[in-house]
């Protein structure tokens, strides 16, 4: 049985984040607007979803289950650019994010629904939906870190990149390293998560699924699954924009172009 | 050829052109080789630039290079244990030094050398200097060299230009 939480506790949880950005500020850290909004955000979201969600199961409909599909990955593709410090000009920044996306979650959910789960029709949406969702929340997390190490990272070595130019190095040689540390900066999240898993963490999907009565072998398969699928979707994903982006800040030259990034 | 100007006269701005590093219009031809004809990074091992401030990714000296005699380490001063130092401990002057040995494994046909000897005494400059003309020598190369010392330009070169108002004139 669920225990039902309280507007009470509720608030309890919301004073500590409150607490967090008043610490935040005293210390002059800069992250509490940020964490407001999105604490905010959070709790509208998911109440206004919460709302819909049983509706939106029931639709059959394969135009509107895309059309919904298509939103979720435009605004994952828009988070992950406003968590840039530094961003490709133009439509770039939102064309790489949402591209990389579609490679990483979209696509990885398609084969899934079709190779794995098998529904009738596939694209059912109390499968779908979910699973583009975990799909895209996780792999943004991956693509926001892994573009950000790389552009930081390029703007700071600059006379690194140069130099390595000078030397006689091809702009995918003069920039490797850097794009290294990137790919391990996006992977390190979901690397965790896999090792912790079962030893230190109980991944949500699988405890819900248990606690609501699923037999646990199959509740753990289901987590193997999504796992594996964010997994190689965070990967692709990181992939696909490193290799975009570490294209775009060079011109045909093999020079450094900054100028396309925004100020 | 020896380059001088006033600082922020274009002189830096000019090699970095010359090594295809900075937007440039006009044709930049070596040997009726056009720039645009190769590839970027190939045209640079051809004409290497070495910056007034070398720049160093790796954590020992060593990991830079892929091959280097001992003779030409003792020609700019340097023992062959000098391979196996951490690139924190060096002095200004020594990277300038050992970056030119590195630039030079390319074995380049023109080298570029912004105020190569800034940062060096006398002592390392005389031998910077007699290591560069015997390179040019060797090699069958020419340099460009930037300085704002016009002894040293009469030494190394023989013509000699300045950048002034953003012309080139002769100083002789």
């Amino acid at each position: 049985m669920l225990i039902e939480l309280s507007s009470l506790d509720l608030a309890l949880a919301a004073i500590l984040v409150l607490l967090l950005g008043v610490l935040s500020t005293l210390m002059k850290l800069g992250i509490s607007r940020q964490l407001y909004i999105a604490a905010a955000r959070t709790t509208v979201q998911l109440l206004l979803i919460g709302l819909v969600l049983k509706s939106l199961f029931a639709s059959t409909s394969m135009a509107f289950i895309l059309l919904i599909a298509f939103i979720m990955i435009s605004v994952a593709g828009w988070e992950i650019l406003s968590r840039q410090k530094r961003k490709l000009k133009g439509w770039w920044g939102f064309g790489v994010s949402t591209g990389s996306l579609f490679v990483s979650s979209f696509l990885i959910t398609l084969l899934c629904l079709f190779t794995v789960i098998q529904a009738d029709p596939w694209y059912s949406p109390q499968y779908a939906i979910p699973l583009l969702g975990m799909l895209l929340g996780n792999t943004m997390t991956g693509i926001a870190l892994g573009m950000d190490r790389l552009i930081q990272n390029a703007w700071q070595q600059r006379p690194i990149i140069e130099q390595r130019l000078m030397l006689g190095q091809t702009a995918d040689e003069s920039i490797s390293d850097i794009k290294r540390e990137a790919m391990r900066a996006g992977m390190i999240p979901i690397i965790n998560s896999m090792a912790a898993a079962g030893l230190v963490s109980l991944p949500g999907m699988m405890t819900g699924q248990i606690l609501a009565g699923a037999a646990p072998v199959e509740a753990v398969k289901y987590q193997i699954l999504i796992m594996f699928m964010i997994t190689s979707g965070t990967g692709l994903g990181v992939i696909s924009v490193l290799w975009l982006i570490s294209k775009r800040l060079f011109d045909e030259r093999e020079r450094l172009c900054f100028k396309r990034l925004l100020k | 050829m020896g380059l001088s100007g006033a600082s922020g006269s274009g002189k830096s701005l000019f090699l970095r052109a010359l090594a295809d590093l900075e937007e440039h219009d006009g044709d930049i031809v070596l040997d009726e080789l056009n720039q645009l004809d190769i590839a970027a990074h190939l045209w640079r091992q051809k004409v290497a630039l070495l910056s007034a401030e070398t720049s160093w990714w790796f954590d020992t000296v060593a990991e830079h290079f892929t091959e280097l005699s001992e003779k030409s380490l003792a020609g700019l001063g340097f023992s062959k244990d000098c391979m196996q130092w951490s690139i924190a401990r060096l002095s200004s002057g020594e990277k300038q030094r050992l970056g030119l040995l590195r630039l030079l494994q390319n074995e380049p046909e023109v080298l570029l050398l912004d105020e190569p000897t800034a940062n060096l005494d006398k002592h390392n400059t005389q031998l910077f200097e007699a290591f560069v003309m015997q390179y040019l020598e060797d090699k069958s190369a020419c340099a460009i060299w930037v300085g704002h010392d016009h002894e040293q330009l009469k030494r190394v070169s023989p013509q000699r230009y300045a950048i002034v108002e953003g012309r080139l004139v002769n100083v002789d």
